[in-house]
């Protein structure tokens, strides 16, 4: 007989289907009862995986998932409503038969679960929470990444990201409630939620995980919300969209940018073609809805840079001039030394290594570089570019000494390599 | 060919770590690629049925009802599969393959009594 095992399960079902299962079970149960949501999904899992092993995979996991965990959920419900308190939202509804039923049939209508996973987003931005612990909480809630995966992926230990989140999910049981997106502090926590999201994409993006899957999952998750926040139309705002076309333009281009085997490649030595056409046009479109207020953000200077470079066919047929006027109104909206060393480089580009070197000794706190590699690997690949290799390679070697992981070490290296031709 | 029934059992820990975000994967993918195999010989007669972990227990003239779940004890039925093979030497090699036995996990095999 036919098994009818029809394909591999896959790789993220899970992940995606936790966030919304936790969304829609948390309006039921309450916040306080956070906990039991997470045991109700990780029960659908356990099913799933049970039956499905034997039976065969169905045509449409995700929703079976939802209907193991609404059952599971009336299981619950029915067995601890006079023991335990739940949502205090649900009033009565729990209370009887002829209601409850309807109640959890209406938690986890997409409408729901939509509104649901944005209030949870909203709640771990608290503004009594660490940042860290911030983008810990929306990772493990809303993306159903283990605390394992999340310590993998920011390469820190097991125990700390545990110890975030347990702190994370305290404040989220003590509030009692989620987040109300009708509250007068809607727009401030937006704000925060705007941050995190920017945390977590350049956790990705620039982080520290060699591995490139490892690094496109947190940038895919990144996206994700920030295009469920666009749904919600108060919180569609520019810099919602500012930040959207940002991820876009430079999620286009991580696959060059970081190659299968967690190499780092230089914007010049990416292989433009390779960029993906799809986020790009994606991303320009965002940036143009970005463009429909008068609120001008850090965001949308930096989705201007990422699209000047995205537009341009080449290194050299880059608009340097434009850029360099970008990192201008950036330092003047929010000045900071990694700013001014990236509006250096871009003024190197475009007047030459002198004048790029100037500018990067006209960086008044400049001491404050001093621990960051790339501030030096920048004065190095200046000073290749006026032919001093042995200078450069001096300071290749400062920033060998001051690298963070391997990825950044063997790029390092690789560049030193680059200091030889130039003597030979 | 004659039918055997495996029985899979394992204890509740055992079971949930085998569902664990960092093993489910590898666990779904080793049962699929095995439940595949022995379809594609024509080992299958029934796929079978996990069983829920919950239960009660009736014994006795008297009736007693016991209530599961029975979850401290070591050997949970978990599950079960009708297999077609030659003959209990057969059977108990195609179970070899069988992902519970990664873990703590076992397979009983049974016959299916003939008439």
């Amino acid at each position: 007989m036919n098994v009818g095992i029809p394909r591999e399960l896959d790789d993220h079902l899970f992940r995606r289907e936790s966030g919304k299962m936790v969304a829609a079970l948390t309006r039921i149960f309450g916040v306080h009862n956070l906990d039991l949501a997470e045991d109700v999904v990780q029960d659908a899992f356990v099913r799933a995986l049970e039956v499905w092993r034997m039976r065969g995979i169905p045509d449409n996991p995700g929703a079976w998932l939802m209907t193991a965990a609404k059952n599971r959920a009336l299981d619950v419900l029915r067995r601890e409503r006079t023991a335990r308190t739940f949502a205090p939202e649900m009033g009565r509804l729990l209370d009887t038969e002829w209601t409850l039923s309807p109640a959890v049939n209406e938690a986890f209508d997409v409408h729901t679960i939509r509104d649901e996973q944005l209030r949870m987003m909203f709640s771990c931005c608290h503004p009594s929470l660490a940042e860290e612990v911030q983008v810990a909480l929306i990772l493990n809630i809303l993306c159903g990444f283990s605390a394992g995966e999340i310590a993998a992926a920011f390469l820190s230990g097991r125990a700390a990201v545990e110890k975030r989140i347990s702190r994370g999910k305290k404040t989220l049981a003590a509030s009692k409630r989620l987040f109300d997106l009708v509250d007068a502090d809607f727009l401030s926590r937006l704000a925060t939620v705007h941050r995190a999201l920017y945390l977590l994409f350049n956790e990705g993006y620039h982080g520290s995980s060699a591995e490139l899957a490892v690094r496109a999952d947190l940038c895919a998750e990144a996206i994700r919300l920030v295009m469920l926040l666009r749904e919600y139309t108060p919180a569609d705002t520019p810099a919602t969209n500012a930040l959207a076309a940002l991820m876009h333009l430079h999620a286009a281009r991580l696959a060059t940018r970081v190659d299968a085997d967690g190499e780092l490649n230089r914007l010049g030595d990416q292989d433009r073609s390779r960029w993906d056409s799809r986020l790009i046009e994606r991303g320009l479109a965002l940036f143009d809805r970005s463009a429909t207020g008068n609120e001008l953000t850090a965001f949308h200077l930096e989705a201007a840079i990422a699209a000047e470079h995205v537009r341009a066919a080449s290194l050299d047929e880059t608009s340097w001039e434009s850029i360099v006027a970008l990192y201008d109104r950036l330092l003047a909206l929010e000045p900071s030394p990694v700013v001014e060393l990236n509006r250096a480089i871009a003024v190197g580009q475009r007047d030459g290594a002198a004048a790029g070197l100037a500018a990067l000794n006209s960086i008044e706190d400049r001491a404050r570089l001093d621990a960051y590699p790339f501030y030096h690997a920048a004065i190095a690949e200046l000073e290749l570019e006026q032919g001093r290799g042995d200078s450069a390679r001096a300071h290749f070697a400062t920033a060998i000494k001051l690298s963070r992981n391997q990825m950044e070490r063997r790029f390092l290296e690789r560049r030193v390599a680059a200091c030889d031709a130039v003597q030979a | 060919m004659s039918e055997f029934i495996y029985l899979y059992r394992t204890s509740d820990a055992d079971r949930r770590a085998a569902m664990s975000a960092e093993s489910r994967q590898q666990s779904m993918q080793a049962w699929l690629e095995w439940m595949r195999g022995l379809e594609a010989n024509g080992h299958i007669k029934n796929p079978g049925n996990p069983l829920g972990t919950e239960g009660r227990v009736v014994r006795g003239k008297a009736k007693t009802v016991t209530d599961g779940p029975f979850v401290e004890i070591k050997d949970l039925v978990l599950g079960y599969t009708v297999i077609e093979a030659k003959d209990i030497d057969q059977a108990v090699e195609l179970a070899n393959g069988c992902p519970m036995l990664a873990g703590e996990g076992s397979v009983e095999v049974r016959p299916v009594a003939p008439m």
